[in-house]
């Protein structure tokens, strides 16, 4: 299994894909950093960041590189390596590139705002982490999918539906459920929606540590007023790591009993 | 060496094996005939583990290798179509492979014989489709394997390559590997094969051995032997 993830690894890095998504962060870091003035306006920014396009990047970057060593993987599985191993060695692969590329990008642009102001160091390395976190996550959870189907398009198109509920269509729909409710006690339902969603839960998370009522949305009270801020923080990051843990799980499901 | 029982495998309303048994002897050359779509990748593959049968088992070395993957450190598969990723070179493929095997490989014979070292250092997507055939012909003799599997080894080779992979395949003979290879190429099977597998749309119509496929469909070669086994084949059906 390290054999394959160094080899999607070292294969990252010669089409410069790495490189690009290193290069995008650092330029986003920078111009968030310096055109904005006030740090936890920047925060806010790189939430937004961190919250839509880290798990978009993800399930693009999974899907597309899925199809694209679909050759590759039938060598692979002609060899003495477990299946399971193949396909999730691809997963660990890939994120961990993607996830190097987010953490270095950004983490750079701070360093330098860091030696210049003093700001909170902690709340941006939560952000890197979850920013990984989804990042891993969402790759997981599009490979799963791609795995699933021989058709390109189809497989595009259901992870992008994928990431669409979860990152947009999700709040909308906990919105109008609330609303069609609101003469019943919901803080039950509504905590145990959020679990369901890795990217509310992260939004919840990092929230919880900035302390920003206002942006914290009706879950975000909910896990505060139930149980408090750390506590919270603590269950909604406990919750982030099985999320992390759920597409080992469904790609071995699925590989087991796909035909190449 | 190798055994299929029963192997059944249906992809959605194509029934592409249906009850295939067949026996895999050690030591001797067998090739897995049949028209296109008859089920010959497939049935390769349900060895491989990469196709699951329905139904049925497979068994190597007196194992069944269902859901087993440690078997196939004794199994180098050629595939029909080169499957590389694209952007490494001949040498850093040729290094991969054992790496991922954990095998160790010797290629420098090979690589001479099938005038590969002229392209070594060339990536993969600038070879030709005759290049490509000739590096995948150095990964599936360079380890040493009991038991190897060609998908159409000649596609694509010039007359010389074919020559010296006919010479190849009599020296892994004499040393004692299993050789199960596909063609279209009936001149090619008619002098390298010591046995033949007949599939005809998923069911094995004939397994023998060369001079028995002439002698029973009354033919001089195995050209005219398969294409009689193909009309025979059609006229049953017109009559059905």
């Amino acid at each position: 299994m390290f054999k394959i993830i160094g080899y999607v690894i070292k294969d990252l890095l010669r089409n410069r894909w790495t490189l690009f998504y290193l290069l995008f962060y650092l330029l986003v870091g920078f111009s968030i950093l310096m055109f904005s003035g006030d740090f936890s306006k920047s925060m806010v920014s790189f939430l937004q960041i961190i919250l839509i396009l880290t798990p978009l990047i993800g399930t693009l970057f999974g899907v597309m590189y899925y199809y694209n060593s679909r050759d590759f993987i039938e060598l692979l599985l002609a060899q003495p390596i477990r299946r399971r191993d193949v396909f999730v060695g691809q997963w660990l692969g890939v994120s961990l590139s993607l996830g190097t590329s987010l953490i270095v990008g950004l983490g750079i642009p701070f360093l330098w705002y860091f030696a210049q102001y003093e700001v909170a160091g902690d709340q941006f390395i939560l952000l890197l982490l979850l920013g990984f976190a989804l990042g891993a996550i969402f790759t997981g959870l599009s490979m799963a999918v791609s795995v699933s189907t021989d058709n390109k398009i189809r497989g595009f198109g259901y992870a992008l539906v994928l990431w669409l509920l979860m990152a947009v269509v999700y709040d909308g729909f906990l919105l109008l459920a609330l609303i069609a409710f609101r003469d019943y006690p919901l803080e039950k339902f509504a905590l145990v929606a959020t679990v369901f969603n890795p990217i509310d839960l992260a939004r919840i998370t990092i929230l919880l540590k900035l302390d920003i009522s206002a942006l914290m949305g009706y879950t975000g009270a909910v896990f505060r007023e139930f149980l408090g801020s750390t506590a919270g923080m603590l269950t909604s990051m406990t919750i982030l790591l099985l999320w992390m843990i759920l597409p080992f799980f469904l790609i071995t499901f699925i590989a087991r009993k796909r035909d190449f | 060496m190798v055994k299929f029982i029963e192997v059944n495998k249906r992809f959605g309303r194509l029934q592409v094996l249906k009850d295939v048994s067949i026996n895999v002897e050690e030591g001797i050359k067998t090739a897995i005939l049949g028209p296109n779509g008859s089920g010959k990748t497939t049935l390769i593959k349900t060895l491989l583990g990469m196709v699951i049968p329905d139904s049925g088992d497979v068994i190597f070395k007196g194992e069944s290798v269902l859901g087993k993957y440690k078997y196939r450190r004794e199994i180098v598969y050629m595939p029909q179509i080169a499957l590389f990723p694209q952007n490494l070179t001949v040498k850093e493929l040729l290094e991969l492979i054992p790496k991922l095997r954990k095998q160790e490989a010797k290629y420098d014979d090979l690589v001479d014989r099938f005038g590969v070292n002229e392209f070594m250092h060339k990536k993969m997507n600038a070879l030709s489709g005759g290049m490509r055939q000739k590096v995948n012909l150095v990964l599936a003799f360079m380890f040493d394997v009991p038991l190897v599997i060609l998908d159409e080894p000649t596609n694509g080779l010039d007359p010389v390559a074919v020559l010296e992979l006919k010479k190849l395949l009599y020296e892994e003979e004499k040393k004692g590997r299993t050789i199960m290879f596909t063609s279209h190429i009936m001149d090619f099977v008619q002098q390298m094969a010591d046995r033949i597998v007949f599939l005809l749309e998923g069911v094995v119509n004939f397994e023998g051995t060369v001079s028995e496929i002439l002698t029973e469909t009354g033919t001089s070669n195995l050209e005219e032997a398969v294409a009689s086994l193909i009309i025979q084949n059609q006229n049953q059906k017109a009559y059905v």
